[in-house]
């Protein structure tokens, strides 16, 4: 019997290398082996065919000097704090509602909720460009019925990210929406009965067993809607192509257009490589901090 | 405070709830109905003011006009060939990783998961350059190979996959593979006709994953494919941007995107039960 256990455990060995094999060689090829060339392009200068010439860290010094990326800097961070400052406190909202005991049909209120987060993103791109569109678009007329002026949503240069941002919170909240109602479910329901008896209101429930109970939750949903809004590409570029006037010209659309419209590949590539420094940098604080703040009870 | 006066603001919040989460449904799925209506109007119709919501006379040939201006079959071949092929590659490998990472021991089983598990960190979005390099280098730009081999193998977001069916895996208990450990059965035995029917609903939740990542994908198409007839329905649609210069034709516009969105939606339908339990077993975003 301990013959075939301890047979057992180098069969482990020859299959366990087998079964990873296929992933991890799809893993080296084709995430860590482009990770190491692009890190070594962006030392580079070239322009997509041709020798490359060697520019050490002129890319590197260029992109902080470079007017045009660091407005690209600015509106990805104004993108992001849109979505971290809107986005997620509806999301929190939408889960608190959807999690009233009284609630009926609370499943079919999630689906509707959660339906545009999985449709194909450029599709609802353009029908949000339609949706914006100022003289015949739903959303104006909207605005419109309630006493507001017209917006030239994605035309004007002050509205175009806002514009990307109210699409985007449409798109995405569902997502967030389902983890926080996944966290509300985790808060053991004797503390409500014990603050409910001691004449707690519903504001002070919510402010002191909530809010800090569902801390870990929160953190988590901010830092992950971070690190994905960060990465705003699609909506740029089906919707404004990253106009008016640069107004919504993100991180990753500049990167794309240095490289495959101006084949400026070497400076592209300093760019990817700055760019995910910071989501590198934002994932180890969030494994970090998650580690010594979620209880498994 | 009577009982009375508590009974009347309870009665207050459940109708302020209700009107909020209706409210907010409605605003959900407005743009969907929105979509659905002006692809059936014609051009002049979809123009008018106030709003026409149901479009008199439908006009169904909208759809058919898709097909004639544009490859909109062909988009819609190439997004299957390359759905199916890159679930079908997710479905073996993933699987595979998952069951080595969970149930079996290897020297350095720890590091490959976390260097595996690390790769999450790097979306595709910073990629860009070096994949267009390489893809160029095999000689793959325009073809199904680009489009279906890496993500079959995993990379870019397979590892989310790996991740959650590994999580399935642990829960399992030993019980279930020690006696046919001791009647000689090897891994690959067990893994076949002792894990994988315990995991099917882990397994469904792959697949709807999985069919959702390559169905919507725009990103990596757009980088390692430029010729029309390798686009996917993602690339595809946006053609209707430029169409009969100056003019958008948002009825068709919409059309394109009815069918684009509608597979997805249905399959949403059915498995939104798999789809939620993922994302929160999972804890982790696409």
């Amino acid at each position: 019997m301990f013959g075939k256990l301890g047979r057992y455990k180098y069969k482990q060995w020859f299959w366990g290398y087998l079964f990873v094999l296929p992933v991890m060689a799809g893993f080296f090829l084709f995430m860590i082996y482009p990770m190491i060339s692009g890190i070594a392009l962006s030392f580079y200068k070239w322009p997509g065919i041709g020798p490359k010439e060697w520019a050490g860290v002129a890319n590197y010094l260029k992109m902080f000097n470079d007017a045009h990326f660091l407005r690209a800097v600015g509106n990805t961070v104004y993108y992001t704090l849109g979505i971290l400052v809107l986005g997620i406190p509806l999301a929190l909202f939408w889960a608190i509602l959807l999690n009233q005991k009284f609630l009926k049909g609370r499943n079919f209120f999630r689906l509707i909720y959660f339906l545009p987060t999985v449709t194909m993103m450029a599709a609802v791109s353009m029908v949000w460009k339609w949706l914006l569109s100022p003289n015949y678009g739903l959303v104006n007329y909207f605005l419109g019925l309630v006493g507001l002026p017209k917006v030239n949503w994605l035309l004007d240069p002050k509205w175009a990210m806002p514009g990307l941002i109210l699409m985007s919170i449409w798109k995405g909240t569902g997502f967030n929406m389902v983890i926080f109602l996944a966290g509300l479910q985790g808060i053991p329901k004797t503390y409500y009965e014990a603050a409910e008896i001691d004449g707690a209101t519903a504001w002070h429930r919510f402010r002191y067993i909530t809010l800090p109970l569902l801390s870990p939750t929160t953190f988590f949903v901010v830092i992950t809607t971070m690190i994905t809004s960060f990465q705003i590409f699609q909506q740029a570029y089906i919707l404004t192509e990253g106009g008016p006037r640069e107004a919504t010209t993100t991180i990753v659309f500049y990167i794309y257009k240095n490289a495959f419209e101006w084949f400026k590949m070497g400076y592209s590539c300093a760019q990817s490589v700055f760019l995910l420094l910071i989501l590198i940098l934002a994932t180890l604080i969030q494994w970090r901090i998650q580690r010594r703040w979620v209880h498994y009870a | 405070m009577p009982k009375g006066s508590y009974e009347a603001k309870r009665a207050f919040l459940v109708t302020i709830t209700y009107a909020l989460i209706i409210f907010f449904a409605i605003s959900m799925v407005m743009p969907f109905l929105w979509m659905v209506s002006t692809s059936l109007k014609d051009i002049n119709q979809v123009f008018t003011m106030p709003p026409q919501w149901i479009p008199r006379p439908p006009r169904w040939e909208n759809y058919l006009q898709i097909f004639e201006l544009m490859d909109f079959g062909r988009y819609w071949l190439n997004t299957i060939i390359v759905t199916f092929g890159r679930m079908a590659g997710q479905f073996i490998f993933c699987t595979l990783a998952a069951y080595a990472f969970a149930r079996l021991s290897f020297p350095g089983r720890n590091l490959l998961f976390f260097l595996l598990l690390s790769s999450l960190m790097v979306p595709f979005e910073t990629l860009m350059v070096p994949t267009f390099v390489l893809m160029k280098e095999l000689g793959w730009i325009n073809t199904y190979w680009a489009l279906i081999v890496p993500h079959g193998l995993g990379a870019f977001g397979g590892a989310f996959l790996v991740f959650l069916l590994r999580q399935f895996f642990l829960t399992i208990p030993k019980e279930f593979e020690e006696s046919a450990i001791i009647d000689g059965a090897s891994p690959f035995r067990i893994f076949w006709s002792i894990m994988l029917p315990l995991a099917k609903p882990a397994l469904a939740a792959l697949l709807i994953f999985s069919f959702r990542g390559a169905w919507n994908d725009f990103t990596y198409p757009l980088i390692v494919t430029n010729t029309d007839n390798m686009k996917v329905l993602s690339l595809g649609i946006l053609g209707f941007k430029g169409l009969r210069a100056g003019m958008t034709q948002w009825h068709l516009m919409m059309g394109a995107a009815t069918l684009s969105i509608l597979p997805m939606i249905l399959v949403f339908l059915v498995a939104q039960k798999y789809f939620i339990e993922g994302i929160t077993v999972g804890g982790l975003k696409e």
